[in-house]
Formats: structure tokens, C-alpha cells, sequence
């Protein structure tokens, strides 16, 4: 299938003012409070230029909260922001050269798709020219030249999207910030519009994107980093994939993707990096990538997927549990397993033959794919 | 047979509406075409509506009538913009009191204002004692202005309140997003707002125009020497002069205007959705 990424992107690229490429945003210290609730709370972090940062976590985290603050739209306690090399934290919003889309798309309802995306354009006082040439380009972009001429109801919710993004792109922003961009719309439309989103990302490698969600799979597939938020703090920060192998703390582990957390004592260190611990009266090998001291009570984190039912060659550690309950999800099989008091997940290939429910089950996996966590919240 | 019992509920109220709105008008009519024990005919039609008191009275009612509506839309649009979008405290109330005014007697703004701009009222005094001007300089109360300034004041919540309803259901996104393209405060009302507002203000104001060519309680109250309206015309020729026929040609006029303006209220409703209008 063709891209609708076509030549837009190439002709965004080409008339890209080189000021206007590779802005990084930065929060140091940034807090804010509603009427003496503090909502957000001494954030500091570093977008770098051209990277995608998410940032996630469960309603009243904070995450949007540090989106708007970079927007202009809530005014820190305390606490700079600079977009680039320019503090921001008293420029008004309209002055920040930032592109914006939102969950509800917010296009202006009287106004045709071209005029929406106009609309950042003429209100700078671009001249005409300019306005009639970069409008069908960020259009290209996202595939909506045909609809140009279109009012936003006559069109549906992926492509109002679409067309949100070709306004907020429009201006060319020194940074972009999608706040839950595709939570308004049905599962389906929202994978396509995330491939459309990575490939626009990778289209145009230079723009700085700051994503909120509450989507795991949505910042797994576009960070480049993930910032996981809870109760107005920033609880772990880094690289998605160091982020989902090694999470920092329990929260981290349990809101990015599925987690078995297994209490383990007895910490010792090994070698390459690697630790024996035990959980009960069992012995078992997991990545120390947090360095955990000799003796330390912590966390023994290994997800869903690298739990297996048929030990492979290399598996060092095998627990036995007890079936509670299968769940068929088409292509995979989700099954809750009883480990003493705790429970234990494992997903596992749709046509493999399980216990019945109250039979026990050995399980087995890698040292390698497991990961102590300490007890205590930390960044990562 | 449930046609037949529902045209039973029908007709007790429409015999009802008949007796006590559509005869009395009914009676109005006859009485503009010739009276009783006369052939009906438009000649004093054309009598009276050629006539110099009616025409000066027709211009007074339609200017200040105008005038207060573009009074009233002008007003209305920019506190309801400060209200909603500029939200203070106790911003909320504010909006409430002015929508109190809505069930106050028009006349009693008249009233308050005699006090206040009156020859005798609050400025003027301020003004001849306490600074010893010689002659009262605020004089406009008792001309077609001191009409149009309390129509102004009387019916700019009925340009409000359906603003204050639209204006509940823009998406604040929407401002949002343009301020963050680029656009300062006013383009953003200009271009975002100001078209959101469009179908509660073509609605408001055309109740306002309605209101204020029949209105008759203000006109009498500030009793300005040359503002005769329409409404002010028919109670002089029915009330001091006994010439019912005269005043019952002028309120037919007066009552196609009513009805002409009433079908642009209801046309605007319909074209726009009571929604988008904010009235509901």
C-alpha cells in the first residue's frame, strides 16, 4: 500500500528554515500547583532534538499537566522550561512556535480542511505565497490533498486527525505536542494512524515530539524515550526498551506492559551482571542490572511472554504452579496461575495443550529475561 | 377514534387561545378597516399611513429600535466574551445578576436612570454643586439616546444568554490550539469565536429588534418630547385623543412589523438549530 506519506514530507524538509530543526524541550525543576494542589512536581527532563519523548501514566499523573506547561497554557510554580536554547516559561503561547493536536482533534468546525490548515499561517501574517504553497504540502503529508475543501464533519475521526497534525505541522514547529492524539478513535483506526505516526516521525527525523498517553503500546512503538508519571512525579525515565527490560521500580514494571513481580531474598551477586536470589525456598538467576547489593530484598521481574511451559536448553529457572484460569485471546492464550499467595501470568502460543483449571504447572525461563528490581521507587 | 379523542384535547385550548388572543386581535383589524355599522375599506388606511405622525413615529421606532439591537449585540457579544473566556471570580455570578434584568419591568431602568442622568439626578447634581456648573451638562436622558442607552441595558441579557450557552459549548481545545499556531487574543475571537457566536447573536438580535419596536413602558417612562414610536403613537390616539380607528391601523402595522420580525426569529432558529442558537 503507498504511503500517504508522499512527497510532502520531502518538500517540509526542503523549505525547513534551519533554525527551525532540532529544538530540544527541557524542564528543570518545573512544578505546578491548582489552588494550593500541587498537580506536578519539580519535573526535570531533556527532549532532545528530533527524539520522541513519551510520557505516560494513569489520569492525574501529571502528564498533561507538563504537556500544557510547555504549551503555555498552565504558568509553573516554579521551575524554567526552554524549548531549544530559549527559556519560554514567560512567553505566551502564541509565541512559542509550537505545533499542537489534541485527543478531540479541535478543528474549527466553520472553517474547510485547507483553512484549518492555514489557519497558524495567516494568523503569523505569512504571506500568501507561502500560505498557498506549504498548505497542499503539509496536507501531502498526511495524506488529506484530496480532501482539501472538505469541512471537518463531513470527514472521519482518523482523517480530522490527520488533519490536525498537517495544521499543527503547517507552521513548522520547533516542537510538536500530541496529547493523546488517538485515544478518540476505535482500535483499528488507531494502529493504522500509529504506523502513520512512526513513519511521519521517520519522514521527518528533526522534529521533537512530546507524546502524553496513557497507551503503553503507543509510547512502546513511537518513544524513542519513555517518561512513566505518577501522582505529579516523573518514577522513571529512559530508553523504551531499557525501560520495559529493566524497569527502575515496581510501578514502572507494572504500567509498561505485564509483569510478574515475584518477592525475592538473599541477593547475590554473580557474575556478568547476574544475581541468584530465592523466592521461598527456590533458587533462582536474574539480570542485577541496578547493581543491587549483596543481601538485599527486591523484586524478581519477568513478563507474561518469557514464561514457558516447555523448558528450553538454556533454562535456569523453574517454579511449579497451580491453573487458575485460561483465557483464548485468538493469537495467544492468557493464563493466571496460583505461586502460593501470589499470582503469576503467562501468555503462551494459542494451539499449545494446557492443564485443566486447578492442575500444576511447571514454568520456566531465563535468567537472562528476568530482572531484580529493587523494592523502593527510584528513576531509572 | 384516536384522532377523534386527540382533536377532543385539541379544542378546549384553542377555543381558549381564540377568545382571549385572536378575537381581541380580530377586533383590532375591524376596527382598522371601518368599525362597527361601517362598509370596511382602506381609505383611511392610506390616510393614516400617508400621514406625517405616522411616518416620523415609523423612522423613530425602526432607528431605535436598530440602535438598541446593534446596542445590545455590541455589548452582549463583549461581556459575554470577558465572562466566559476570561473567567474571574465570582465571574459566575456576575452573569447570573444580568440575567436577572430579564425579569425586571422594563420601565424601572428608565426609572433608575432619571436618578442617575436625570436633569436632577445624580451626575448633574455632582456637577452644578459640587464643581458650580451653571446648567445641569448632562443632557441626553430625555432624547431618542436616553431610549436607545435603557433598551441597551434592558435587552442586552437576551443577547447574552444564548451567547453564555454557545460560548459553554465551544471546545476550549479550539482556542488552545490556535493560540499555540500563533493566533493573539483578538484573531482568536475574530476567527474562532466570533463564528461560534454567529447564530446566538443573529438569534438574540432578532429578539431584540422584536422587543424593542414594541417597546412602550421605556418610551413613556423617559416621555422625550419628539420620540413618538409606533407603540407610543397608538396609545396617544387610543388613550388621549379617542381616534380608535387611527390607532388601530397603526397597531396593525405595528403587529405585521411584530409577525414579520417574529417569522426572521423563527427562520434563524431553523436554519441554525435552537442548539447552535443556544437556546437550548
Amino acid at each position: 500500500m503507498k504511503s500517504p506519506l508522499g512527497t510532502g514530507a520531502a518538500a517540509y524538509r526542503a523549505v525547513a528554515p534551519a533554525a527551525d530543526r532540532g529544538s530540544g524541550i527541557a524542564f528543570d525543576g518545573v512544578s505546578v500547583a491548582y489552588g494550593g494542589v500541587t498537580v506536578l512536581e519539580a519535573l526535570t527532563l531533556t527532549v532532545n532534538p528530533g527524539e520522541i519523548v513519551a510520557l505516560i501514566g494513569p489520569s492525574g499523573s501529571g502528564k498533561t499537566t507538563a504537556l500544557r506547561a510547555v504549551a503555555g497554557f498552565v504558568q509553573p510554580a516554579t521551575g524554567r522550561i526552554r524549548i531549544g536554547t530559549r527559556d519560554v516559561t514567560d512567553v505566551p503561547p502564541h509565541d512559542r512556535n509550537i505545533g499542537m493536536v489534541v485527543q478531540n482533534y479541535a478543528l474549527f468546525p466553520h472553517m474547510r480542511v485547507d483553512e484549518n490548515v492555514a489557519f497558524g499561517l495567516r494568523a503569523r501574517k505569512a504571506a500568501s505565497a507561502l500560505v498557498a504553497a506549504r498548505v497542499p504540502e503539509a496536507l501531502a503529508m498526511v495524506g488529506m490533498a484530496a480532501y482539501a475543501r472538505r469541512f471537518p464533519r463531513e470527514l472521519s475521526g482518523g482523517q480530522q486527525q490527520r488533519v490536525a497534525i498537517a495544521r499543527a505541522l503547517a507552521i513548522k514547529p520547533q516542537v510538536l505536542l500530541l496529547d493523546e492524539p488517538l485515544s478518540a478513535l476505535d482500535a483499528q483506526i488507531r494502529r493504522s494512524m500509529l504506523d502513520e505516526l512512526a513513519r511521519l516521525h521517520r519522514e521527518l527525523p528533526d522534529l521533537t515530539v512530546l507524546y502524553v498517553t496513557h497507551d503503553q503500546i503507543e509510547a512502546l512503538t513511537l518513544a524513542d524515550r519513555i517518561g512513566i508519571m505518577r501522582d505529579g512525579k516523573l518514577v522513571a525515565f529512559g530508553p523504551a526498551q531499557a525501560l520495559y527490560r529493566h524497569p527502575p521500580n515496581r510501578f514502572a514494571a507494572e504500567f509498561l506492559g505485564r509483569a510478574n513481580l515475584l518477592p525475592v531474598t538473599g541477593l547475590e551477586p554473580a557474575a556478568d551482571g547476574m544475581a541468584r536470589v530465592r523466592f521461598g525456598d527456590v533458587a533462582l538467576t536474574a539480570r542485577n542490572h541496578h547493581a543491587l547489593p549483596a543481601g538485599d530484598e527486591c523484586l524478581l521481574c519477568v513478563r507474561p511472554h518469557d514464561v514457558h511451559v516447555e523448558p528450553h536448553a538454556d533454562t535456569d529457572n523453574t517454579l511449579v504452579a497451580v491453573v487458575r484460569s485460561i483465557q483464548w485471546q485468538g493469537d495467544t492464550q492468557s493464563v493466571e496461575l496460583a505461586l502460593g499467595e501470589h499470582v503469576l501470568r503467562l501468555a503462551c502460543p494459542p494451539r499449545l495443550t494446557l492443564p485443566g483449571i486447578g492442575d500444576p504447572l511447571p514454568l520456566h525461563f531465563r535468567g537472562t529475561q528476568a530482572t531484580l528490581v529493587p523494592v523502593g521507587a527510584a528513576l531509572g | 377514534m384516536r384522532s377523534g379523542s386527540a382533536g377532543a384535547w385539541v379544542l378546549p385550548p384553542l377555543l381558549l387561545l381564540a377568545l382571549l388572543f385572536f378575537y381581541p386581535l380580530l377586533l383590532i383589524v375591524r376596527e382598522a378597516l371601518g368599525g362597527d355599522g361601517q362598509v370596511p375599506g382602506l381609505a383611511h388606511f392610506g390616510e393614516v399611513l400617508g400621514s406625517r405622525m405616522f411616518r416620523s413615529a415609523l423612522w423613530n421606532t425602526m432607528v431605535i429600535a436598530a440602535l438598541s439591537t446593534v446596542g445590545c449585540l455590541v455589548l452582549g457579544f463583549v461581556l459575554s466574551v470577558l465572562l466566559a473566556f476570561t473567567p474571574f471570580p465570582g465571574s459566575r455570578m456576575v452573569a447570573r445578576l444580568i440575567d436577572t434584568f430579564i425579569a425586571l419591568p422594563t420601565f424601572l431602568v428608565a426609572l433608575a436612570f432619571t436618578f442617575i442622568y436625570g436633569s436632577a439626578g445624580m451626575i448633574n447634581e455632582t456637577f452644578v454643586h459640587v464643581l458650580g456648573v451653571a446648567r445641569p451638562p448632562v443632557d441626553f436622558l430625555y432624547s431618542q439616546w436616553g431610549v436607545i442607552l435603557s433598551e441597551i441595558t434592558v435587552y442586552t441579557p437576551f443577547v447574552m444568554r444564548p451567547l453564555l450557552a454557545t460560548f459553554s459549548q465551544l471546545d476550549p481545545a479550539q482556542i488552545e490550539v490556535a493560540s499555540s499556531l500563533g493566533a493573539r487574543a483578538l484573531t482568536i475571537v475574530r476567527r474562532i469565536i466570533f463564528p461560534a457566536a454567529l447564530p446566538a447573536l443573529i438569534a438574540g438580535g432578532s429578539l431584540c429588534l422584536l422587543l424593542t419596536v414594541n417597546e412602550f413602558g421605556i418610551v413613556l417612562f423617559i416621555g422625550a418630547k419628539d420620540v413618538i414610536t409606533l407603540p407610543l403613537l397608538v396609545y396617544d390616539l387610543a388613550i388621549q385623543q379617542f381616534d380608535y380607528a387611527s390607532a388601530c391601523i397603526i397597531a396593525v402595522v405595528n403587529i405585521v412589523l411584530s409577525l414579520g420580525l417574529y417569522t426572521v426569529y423563527r427562520f434563524v432558529l431553523a436554519r441554525y438549530g435552537r442548539r447552535r442558537a443556544g437556546l437550548v
